[in-house]
């Protein structure tokens, strides 16, 4: 067979053109849309922390501990409650020992006294996972073990996760931890088992303030979802365009 | 606590101010051994690819060792990822249920990938050899020889042919191989980088240079390891030939063993820049820049880290024996010792990306020691203390040792060339 340059060039570009042509069709497609694309789900979860509201009782993250067993005094947990305090000078302290379990009882802050007098606001934040719409976590899972419902809540199969620790890593709210006695990643999952059965979370179950709360963000006539949808409402760290749902009312500045 | 319940990192992470509950150091010693052992792999593929592609004759020597070398390494690379899993047995499942959207997924493939193309050129260039050995060992008594030969008929996979012809298409396919292993071994490594570049939670890791800096200073700790070991290997035969008398022989080892350590410290110099221009510009970029990140980064790397990147990495590992190897008069000590500096710096390279980049806390507000478990107590202390990194930094050479046995990289009528 005798190919000329021209016949080259010309098989070539037609060559491809045939190539490149359907490949113009693919498009990315974010984790929503495709979900979307799949089967749209009547429910999305998110979550409403009132600031305002915490008295850092610490009861929320007891009864998650043991709703969802994680070993009561292992130093990790799946919510946990932050103290800020900002004196005068302009500093701000923040602590969280054993994740805020036992309460807020001690005047010291990390090891540090803080005169009362000193101090110019103090408040409690409650973090748990973000459900986030665009989840890291998820993303970096090198077997799919950790994956998004339909219905927007994060899960991790245990049976799947084979501890490489990258969601962990992932993660920019530092949710995610090593379970002490199964070995795989654990976290947050607005107790799933729970909600899917029309119960609440067991932190919004507990908690006495009305601090936390549960939303059904497709569900118009949710009160809770009329609370994120008509005030104002901040989420965290949204720099890293994870699209987290749990949104915060009386989000203060110095919150980390 | 009762003793089953530990949780994974408490026992090595000092927590200091404001970190986040759940927060530790997760990724340790294994983590920073991982990259390191993988850049090793690239490296010395990419020197022995000098010489195979570029006909480089100079390399010639170094570069049959370094191929085969390159090969022990090989599976050294993924010991680290093993050892580090919480879930060992669960390590095959990236290739059975790959997440694509993951860096890591795509570990087996490539890894795997390379290995094929490592294993085959090796397989073209000493073929001949093999050949030779099954013949050569027909008629030799002995059980041990037998097993030998069976080895070799083995390795020959039946291809018997050492015509001309055979020997060309032999030779050819060995060029080829290592041509397609460069970008390969790039891409091996570069992913690593990837892997820590992508990371966008990880104000340090995430960079784009990530990959491109993990490749140089690959290239560099592989050049120098190769060398390294080159060089000790080479005195040592010169030292035994002057013991049985032969002077001239021990000559001759040497001179050719000066010639191939020159061109290959030219390499290993103009990679060294490459990898310091580039670290260089990241850190310089990340300071102007000055985002949210930065405070707490400043404070990391002039403060808590400084001895560990700028004493440790920057003087010791990359000025030191950049100084020591551009001087004139080059001594074979000198080099030696520059050569054990640079492999140094890039370890402590690695050693500030991984544990650096969890010494700061994701909450800004606080930091994170590793303190590296020495004597370990129990399985999980060990595999991510200093002994579970000797375990994997002496697992290569006792590799080479044994494939050095069938496939000889430092004779040099072995190769097929």
């Amino acid at each position: 067979m005798t190919c000329s340059r021209r016949d080259f060039l010309k098989d070539a570009v037609g060559g491809t053109l045939a190539t490149v042509m359907p490949l113009s069709a693919f498009t990315f497609l974010s984790h929503s849309e495709a979900r979307a694309a799949v089967q749209e789900s009547k429910v999305r979860w998110a979550f409403l922390v009132d600031t305002n509201k915490c008295v850092g009782c610490g009861l929320c993250v007891k009864a998650c501990k043991n709703e969802n067993e994680i070993p009561y005094d292992a130093e990790v947990t799946r919510t946990w409650v932050e103290r800020y305090v900002v004196t005068k000078d302009g500093n701000t302290h923040i602590d969280s020992p054993m994740g805020g379990r036992d309460g807020f009882t001690s005047m010291e802050v990390d090891g540090e006294e803080i005169d009362p007098d000193n101090i110019e606001k103090a408040f409690f934040v409650p973090k748990l996972c973000n459900q986030c719409d665009n989840p890291a976590c998820v993303q970096v899972c090198p077997v799919g073990a950790t994956y998004q419902t339909n219905d927007g809540v994060v899960l991790v199969d245990r049976d799947w996760c084979i501890g490489c620790g990258y969601c962990i890593m992932a993660c920019p709210y530092g949710v995610r931890f090593f379970h002490p006695v199964h070995k795989v990643a654990d976290k947050c999952n607005f107790c799933y088992h729970r909600i899917s059965k029309g119960m609440e979370p067991a932190c919004v179950e507990c908690c006495a303030f009305g601090a936390r709360r549960i939303a059904n963000l497709k569900d118009p006539d949710d009160p809770v979802t009329k609370i994120i949808m008509t005030e104002r409402v901040a989420v965290l760290k949204d720099e890293y365009g994870t699209k987290p749902h749990v949104f915060y009312l009386g989000l203060d500045a110095n919150v980390r | 606590m009762p003793n089953d319940i530990i949780v994974h990192g408490i026992e090595w992470t000092a927590k200091e101010l404001f970190v986040y509950p759940n927060e530790y150091i997760y990724w340790s010693i294994q983590i920073v051994m991982y990259p390191y052992m993988t850049g090793l792999v690239a490296g010395a593929f990419v020197l022995s690819s000098l010489y195979h592609v570029f006909g480089l004759k100079q390399l010639k020597e170094i570069a049959q060792f370094s191929l085969v070398f390159s090969l022990a390494l090989l599976p050294v690379a993924a010991l680290p990822l093993l050892l580090h899993l919480q879930q060992p047995t669960r390590a095959m499942e990236p290739l059975l249920t790959p997440h694509f959207t993951s860096a890591i997924a795509a570990f087996g493939i490539v890894f795997t990938a390379y290995a094929l193309i490592v294993l085959s050129e090796i397989w073209f260039v000493y073929r001949k050899y093999f050949v030779e050995q099954v013949h050569a060992l027909r008629d030799k008594p002995g059980i041990s020889n037998g097993m030998n030969r069976l080895v070799y008929q083995a390795l020959t996979i039946g291809a018997y042919d050492v015509s001309d012809d055979a020997i060309r298409v032999d030779k050819k396919a060995a060029r080829v191989l290592a041509a397609i292993g460069i970008p390969v071994a790039c891409f091996l490594h570069g992913y690593a980088g990837f892997i820590f570049g992508s990371v966008k939670a990880n104000a340090l890791w995430m960079s784009p240079l990530m990959p491109v800096i993990f490749i140089m200073s690959a290239v560099v700790s592989g050049i120098a390891l190769c060398m390294l070991t080159y060089i000790v290997i080479r005195e040592w035969q010169a030292f035994r030939s002057r013991r049985h008398g032969g002077m001239l022989k021990a000559k001759e080892i040497k001179g050719a063993e000066q010639g191939v350590i020159d061109t290959a410290a030219r390499y290993l110099l103009g990679f060294l820049v490459a990898a310091i221009s580039l670290e260089l510009l990241d850190l310089i970029f990340r300071g102007y820049t000055a985002m949210k990140s930065w405070d707490i980064l400043r404070s990391v790397m002039y403060g808590k880290d400084f001895m560990n990147i700028f004493v440790l990495q920057y003087t010791l590992g990359n000025l030191v024996p950049f100084v020591l190897l551009i001087l004139p008069g080059r001594t074979l000590k000198r080099t030696i010792l520059a050569l054990l500096l640079v492999l140094f710096g890039v370890f402590m390279m690695r050693w500030n990306v991984v544990i650096g980049g969890q010494a700061f806390s994701l909450s800004f507000s606080g930091y994170m020691h590793y303190e590296i478990p020495i004597i370990p107590h129990s399985l999980e202390t060990f595999k991510e203390g200093l002994f579970g990194a000797l375990t994997v930094i002496s697992v290569p050479f006792i590799l080479f040792w044994i494939i050095n046995k069938f496939v000889p990289s430092l004779q040099r009528e072995a190769s097929g060339e």
